[in-house]
């Protein structure tokens, strides 16, 4: 059967399982839009930005599990993805983009929005292809989804030229790929795996630090199995939370930079660090030289790559986090006895004394300005029966959704890890909703970085994606001013936002709801009424401005010395300035709202 | 460490831009780069002289390998290889010069592949120390254009004690 490109272009999609393209047309893509307008099988979400469309893509891809997919134009079109693509290879996402291009005659002639798309995206694609013959097609596509979502997921762009989505061909789809280059490896090798059974068996301080890798292999239920057979507590990274569940007693919370302070110390002090699908990232070593000073590290990964890049490793095992846990449990399973728990009794001793001296801690006044933390935890009291997706933008609202949302399950947690994107919450959480109409979606955003997909809102109210959007808003680029704060003697530069737009007017003027809590007794209200919305929200909530994120490990410094609190001279400043006190400012932001 | 990295990769565009994207990206160090097809058409066989210590030579043959277009990656380093590099040299000979010119060539084992009045140019194959030797010495006439091939290199084939036996299968 002869098709033309967007005929084939759709089909492949069919063929790979595709519901949903997140997609902007333009002018070389207006062939593929046409056929996407007349079929009933793939939805189009029709994004106002094309940053949008690729976010999208990746929260959907983080909810599901499969490739997400985007469709962009060439030139602008491309250029304005590029965030989304780097932000998905950081993190690992599995990622399918096209991209328009213009005619192949035209390619490297500076024709009208024109732009170098394969050289564009290398350095933030897992692979990219240019399509120049039409008869590629199917096979590039069967290929382009077999590389985003094996090995180490990641981010592929096809970049279709205008001809090539109009030209003929014969379409016969690939049952099966096979690329000569490219073999992940999945079986870890038995022998390391037997090593690394019998270090957990002798160590007195074990400590597992689990990360994004986990949760894309779906190792959660090995990592319970795991972590309860054999009493060892659980560290999880940023990109981890969810794979273990948060209220487990076995759970430390997050590590890092803002983690908690049993998950530093255990980490600091342990004998034994075994680490799945986490790549010692800068933001949990702190100073590599003086990074768990004591321990063994065994570290499991598909991407050989991330091992030993920055830490040494004493048991490296390449391979599928889930692949290598189940056989891990099984020789574990036949030799723990009741050994482990004597040996390790101190241990936990130890831990539950950090646990007792520095739990996660914030004041909130009955009449005092709402404290972030404060909205974060009653969030997530009120909703975690409902086991909500939680989206964040980036900084200190980022570290208060990680430290207080307690998740129980992996995908519902959709963050910039590596990259660090503001303005990825809320795009990301429109994917998520896409995928899963019926759940609830959330998004714990700041007043900086909502600001900077806020466009996306026409398409959430368009499409009927019922986005929660709930804004901590302290008018500050907050995770700035604290660095100002602590580093920089407290001199704001660019970060006072000043002011802010007014969200619940703003949501209105999108033909959204926009809800605002300005005391702290009327939050429940406030949350209860956004969440029965069947219809995207945003709720405004004032916070108190000069709230710092702790505990806190200063970029380069040590894992056990952590900043607890306000440092005196910071508190002795603030309160000279006033600051502390809900300021006329602030009133006037309440008694506007 | 200077390292010799012999890289298998498919013989397709883009791939040398990947490769150099890889070290311009994380930092790493090329000292020079051949590129060539090899017996099989499909195939090109790049040879990369780099430098760092051992974990960054770990990391840059694990970088490369991770690349969807790399077949092969081979650290020459790791056992004996033989490396070659090959120099064309165009001097300026005024007439009592090319004598001595001559004479330098053939001490290298040079050939001379061009001549003019004015000038000689001067094939010279051997290791990175042997071609500066042979700049020097030529220097002094005036040298007016040097290119140089970057090394190539392969590993020396290591001498089994069954290859050197007359076969068992033979005598019976």
């Amino acid at each position: 059967m002869k098709l033309n490109g967007s005929e084939i272009f759709i089909e492949s999609l069919k063929r790979e399982g595709v519901k949903t393209i997140f997609a902007l047309p333009g002018g070389v893509v207006l062939k593929i839009f046409d056929m996407l307008h007349q079929q009933k099988d793939l939805e189009v979400i029709l994004t106002r930005h094309e940053q949008g469309a690729g976010h999208m893509a990746e929260g959907y891809a983080k909810a599901t599990g499969k490739a997400g997919v985007a469709l962009v134009t060439s030139g602008p079109g491309m250029t304005n993805v590029i965030t989304a693509l780097a932000d998905a290879y950081m993190d690992s996402v599995p990622l399918v983009c096209f991209s328009g291009q213009v005619p192949t005659s035209l390619i490297g002639n500076d024709a009208f929005q024109e732009a170098d798309n394969i050289g564009l995206s290398r350095p933030c694609t897992k692979y990219n292809f240019l399509v120049k013959d039409v008869n590629d097609l199917a096979m590039t596509i069967k290929e382009a989804f077999y590389i985003a979502t094996t090995g180490r997921p990641g981010p592929v762009l096809v970049d279709i030229p205008k001809d090539v989505s109009m030209a003929q061909a014969e379409f016969v789809y690939p049952n099966s790929v096979s690329i000569r280059s490219y073999n992940p490896t999945y079986e870890g090798n038995k022998w390391q795996i037997k090593q690394a059974a019998e270090a957990i068996m002798k160590a007195k301080k074990p400590i597992l630090y689990v990360g994004g890798g986990a949760v894309f292999s779906g190792a959660a239920q090995e990592l319970l199995e795991l972590a309860e057979l054999t009493q060892i507590p659980v560290d999880m990274t940023l990109m981890g939370l969810g794979i273990f569940p948060g209220e487990h007693p076995l759970s430390m919370g997050m590590l890092g930079m803002h983690g908690t302070y049993q998950a530093n110390m255990a980490m600091h002090y342990s004998d034994l660090v075994i680490a799945i699908g986490a790549r010692f990232d800068d933001r949990v070593t702190g100073k590599v030289a003086e990074f768990c000073p004591h321990a063994k590290i065994i570290h499991v990964d598909i991407d050989p790559t991330s091992i030993r890049k920055n830490i040494h490793v004493d048991i490296p095992i390449v391979g599928d986090c889930k692949t290598v846990l189940r056989e891990l449990n099984q020789i574990l399973r036949a030799s723990v006895n009741g050994e482990q728990k004597e040996l390790r009794k101190p241990w936990w001793d130890q831990i539950h004394e950090w646990q007792r001296n520095h739990p996660l801690t914030y004041q909130q006044d009955a009449d005092g300005p709402i404290k972030p933390q404060h909205v974060v935890k009653r969030l997530y009291e009120l909703t975690k029966d409902r086991d909500p997706i939680v989206s964040t933008d980036v900084g200190q609202h980022q570290m208060w959704a990680a430290q207080y949302f307690k998740l129980a399950k992996p995908n519902r947690w959709l963050t910039s890890g590596g990259l660090g994107t503001m303005g990825f919450g809320f795009p990301a959480a429109m994917g998520a909703q896409a995928a899963y109409r019926d759940r609830l979606v959330l998004c714990i955003a700041g007043d900086g970085s909502i600001q900077m997909n806020m466009q996306e809102m026409a398409t959430a109210v368009v499409s009927k994606l019922p986005v929660k959007i709930i804004v901590l808003n302290n008018r500050f680029h907050g995770m700035v001013r604290q660095w100002q704060d602590l580093f920089y003697e407290g001199r704001y530069a660019s970060s006072d936002l000043e002011n802010t737009p007014d969200f619940v007017r703003l949501a209105e003027a999108y033909g959204a709801v926009g809800l605002r809590a300005s005391k702290v007794g009327d939050l429940d209200g406030v949350l209860k009424e956004a969440i029965a919305v069947d219809k995207p929200v945003i709720v405004d909530v004032p916070t108190y401005r000069f709230e710092n994120c702790y505990p806190m490990i200063p970029a380069g410094g040590c894992n056990h010395e952590m900043i607890l609190e306000d440092p005196p001279e910071l508190k002795k400043k603030q309160k000279q300035a006033g600051v502390g006190k809900v300021t006329p400012e602030d009133k006037d932001t309440v008694l506007t709202a | 460490m200077e390292h010799i990295i012999a890289v298998t990769v498919e013989n397709k565009f883009g791939v040398l831009s990947r490769v150099a994207g890889l070290f311009s990206g994380r930092g790493f160090n090329i000292e020079s780069l051949s590129v060539a097809p090899t017996l099989d058409p499909s195939m090109s066989q790049m040879i990369i002289v780099t430098s760092g210590d051992d974990r960054i030579i770990e990391q840059i043959v694990k970088q490369l390998n991770k690349l969807i277009d790399v077949i092969k990656v081979v650290d020459l380093n790791e056992s004996e290889f033989v490396s070659r590099e090959t120099a064309l040299i165009k001097v300026h000979t005024k007439a009592e010069d090319r004598a001595e010119a001559l004479r330098i060539a053939d001490i290298f084992r040079a050939n001379i592949i061009d001549s003019t009045p004015a000038t000689y140019t001067i094939e010279v194959t051997g290791d990175p120390k042997k071609i500066e030797a042979i700049i020097n010495l030529l220097q002094p006439l005036g040298i007016k254009e040097l290119t140089r091939t970057g090394r190539v290199a392969v590993a020396r084939e290591p001498i089994r004690a069954s290859v050197v036996q007359p076969k068992k299968v033979a005598r019976e």
